[in-house]
């Protein structure tokens, strides 16, 4: 009693979990829920959290919505979904093979019936001569025929794509494929971030939580550049990048541009061009130095604070400097840096000079020296996003089973025709496992082919 | 010659196709169906010619580029996809009726694109520099159509279910008249939905794909590729739904509806109210 209660307990678990009312409700559970997450905001900004009151945020962090696709129900719901795909496909994929594997080589009286196309045809001659002439035609005009004696009669069955029957059961596959991937990308690989200053080099990245990770070589950034359309719009964000081991450029990795939406991979990593910003370190200033008496000019280059020293015994430091004066000073544009003058045996003097446009404004400043500020080899230093995924190949494969897996299902048909040759003529019969009316045409045609054949 | 002018002439030609097909239902005469079609395969062919000089307009401002990269373009390529579907579907089936539920869907399209939005041909910025832009927003949008086309046809199978039951004599004459009967407009919804559900599927995959040739990360849970996921379960609710007894007919002709507007949500909705990587809409 308690066997079989047991047993029906099992049953009615399994049947659960095969019902296609569950695969309904799971996908459409599914799509209501996934809306939460883009409705509140997910890894909120504080910002956002103020606009909220104090139980919404309760409850909200709660249900565990501000982090809802990794929520412990929300997986739970995708766990499911794959459950019963897997007990759909497992109930249902051995009657499947059946069909494919085993198909109905005689069309006897009761399977007639159940067929939506069917034809009697009286044809002259003996019944092998009439066998011989059907399995030629089938063989030409459709598919090669597998043919049966019984009952003194000869069954004539051939079949197209009877294997597109498996089509869905390859998208379900696919649909796991893909979940496998994501799971080995989530454990074994890692989203992170670098910035990089122009000239220096990398060998470590963070990720997001904050853990830092060896890369096993070095990346180097030789040069980033930015352009811009004439609207003010960004053109192009560019890196060059060199991949170093042992302190040595690897070949083929040495100065390779990237750029958005080209990136760059060693060793499976990826860097990727995602941001940029303005380097202070290692800006190169130029400025020109000119006798007020006369005398060639003599043309320096500075770096951040670095002391150098000018004819006559003075020196000079850059502090800072732009290349467009414009935001700082009225009235004025072009490069401008602020420095520190330091006349020979005198107190130090800051002040600031621009470009050689300015001439009577840099004249104020600078004893016996005239001045001018050329402008600078700005620095930059670029942003990449760095990405490791051993699982990326699975979710492709995964991705590619699923468009066959569709095609399969969606556009081919498993076309299947059979023929009872007796001495009075030919029997044909046929059916398809998709577009019914379709079939219908091409089995008219085949009639009307055996007429005249 | 400019694109713009070609625009308004295919807004008028789908103004007239809807009157055309308008006049179909009440006069039922098979001439004027007909007329339908060609008014709409006609305003197809213009606004593919307007939609290719528009491309070679933005080569002859110096960065050429497909003409798929902001609102304006998205809507107008939109409104095209739905009108191929409409006469892949109309050319096969040969059920006039439905271009004037489908028709308007390209019409309000145009009509937005000309006098609602920016129509100015900008440079690509860095992010959209990449022919995945092309496979990703051909392959979305021809699946977002034929889901449209499914919409239209199921408002016509509801409409026409409802009068059944209510007792209306759909014999009898009338705008119903025209109407596919409601077994062929469930076959026909079905079939529509067939080819948008493996186009929504590729283009999720080619967004998937370029995601990741871009930055890394072929999924992140972005509004936009989760409403395109929600759109995704809901037709795959529909399809599973088929094969249950209970689930087609009227519920399936609301699930397909419902489908659409999640479409339409994540088309414009996610872009107009929600922040995230497709950001056309602003």
């Amino acid at each position: 009693m308690t066997t079989t209660n047991k047993r029906g307990f099992a049953q009615e678990v399994w049947d659960f979990f095969c019902s296609l009312k569950l695969s309904i409700f799971l996908l459409i559970g599914l799509a209501l829920v996934s809306i939460i997450g883009t409705v509140i905001q997910q890894g909120p900004q504080r910002e956002y959290l103020a606009t909220l009151s104090e139980t919404k945020i309760r409850l909200y962090s709660a249900l565990g919505f501000f982090d809802m696709y990794h929520s412990w129900w929300f997986i739970l719901l995708l766990y499911l979904l794959t459950l019963n795909l897997i007990c759909c496909s497992i109930k249902r994929l051995p009657r499947v093979w059946k069909v494919v594997s085993e198909p109905v080589l005689v069309m006897d009286d009761n399977f007639e019936k159940s067929l939506p196309n069917v034809k009697d045809l009286k044809l002259k001659g003996s019944k092998d001569e009439l066998k011989s002439r059907m399995e030629a035609f089938l063989r030409s005009e459709f598919a090669a025929p597998v043919v049966t004696e019984k009952d003194g009669e000869y069954h004539l069955f051939a079949q197209k794509s009877p294997w597109c029957r498996l089509g869905v059961y390859v998208v379900h596959l696919s649909i796991i494929v893909i979940f496998i991937g994501a799971l080995i990308g989530s454990f074994a690989g890692y989203k992170a971030y670098t910035n990089i200053p122009e000239g220096g080099a990398v060998s470590q990245v963070q990720t997001q939580s904050g853990k830092m990770i060896p890369l096993g070589f070095e990346v180097r950034c030789e040069k980033f550049t930015v352009s811009y359309y004439d609207t003010g719009a960004p053109k192009e964000f560019k890196s060059i990048l060199t991949v170093m081991e042992n302190g040595k450029p690897v070949p083929g990795f040495q100065s390779r541009p990237i750029i958005v939406n080209d990136p760059l991979t060693y060793k499976g990593i990826t860097f990727y061009q995602s941001s940029f910003g303005q380097s202070d370190e290692g800006s190169l200033y130029h400025l020109t130095v000119r006798d007020r008496k006369g005398g060639a000019p003599v043309k320096l280059n500075a770096r951040q604070g670095e002391r150098i020293a000018l004819p006559g015994g003075a020196f000079l430091s850059v502090m800072e400097a732009t290349m467009d004066v414009r935001p700082f000073m009225r009235g004025f544009d072009g490069p401008g840096a602020q420095v520190e003058f330091t006349p020979a045996g005198g107190n130090p003097q800051p002040f600031v000079i621009l470009s050689d446009k300015y001439e009577s404004f840099n004249a104020q400043h600078g004893g016996d020296l005239l001045i001018t500020f050329d402008g600078m080899d700005q620095k930059f230093y670029t942003g990449l996003q760095v990405a490791h995924d051993p699982g990326v190949w699975v979710v492709w494969f995964g991705c590619f089973l699923m468009v066959v897996g569709i095609c399969m299902a969606f556009f081919m048909s498993h076309k299947r025709v059979w023929a009872r040759v007796t001495d009075s003529g030919v029997t044909l019969g046929g059916s398809a496992s998709k577009n019914p009316a379709g079939f219908e045409i091409c089995f008219d045609d085949l009639v009307e082919k055996v007429g005249k054949a | 010659m400019s694109s713009s002018m070609l625009f308004n002439v295919t807004m008028v030609i789908y103004m007239v196709s809807t009157c055309i097909f308008f006049a179909f239902l009440a006069s039922r005469a098979k001439a004027v169906g007909l007329a339908g079609t060609y008014a709409a395969l006609f305003g197809f062919l213009v606004q593919t010619a307007a939609i290719g000089l528009r491309w070679k307009e933005s080569y002859e401002q110096g960065h050429g580029h497909a003409p798929l990269s902001n609102l304006f373009e998205s809507v107008v390529f939109f409104s095209w996809t739905i009108v191929l579907i409409f006469l892949i579907i109309d050319f096969k089936y040969r059920y006039r009726a439905i271009g004037f539920f489908v028709i308007p869907f390209a019409l309000f399209g145009m009509a937005w694109a000309q006098l609602g939005l920016d129509s100015g041909i900008e440079p690509l910025v860095p992010a959209l520099q990449s022919n995945w832009l092309m496979y990703h927003v051909i392959t979305c949008f021809l699946g977002y159509a034929a889901f449209a086309v499914a919409c239209g046809i199921s408002i016509m199978y509801l409409i026409r279910e409802s009068i059944e039951k209510g007792g209306g004599n759909v014999q009898a004459g009338g705008l119903l008249s025209m109407f596919p009967s409601i077994k062929i407009l469930d076959d026909l919804n079905y079939k529509a939905i067939m080819i948008g559900f493996p186009l929504l599927s590729l283009g999720i995959i080619t967004g998937a794909a370029w995601a990741n040739y871009a930055w890394g990360t072929y999924w992140s849970w972005d509004p936009k590729e989760t409403w395109s996921l929600i759109v995704w379960f809901v037709y795959a609710a529909f399809l599973h739904a088929r094969i249950t007894r209970g689930w087609v007919g009227r519920r399936a002709a609301i699930l397909s509806v419902i489908g659409f507007a999640a479409t339409i949500f994540c088309y414009l909705g996610v872009n107009l109210f929600l922040s995230g990587l497709h950001s056309y809409g602003k």
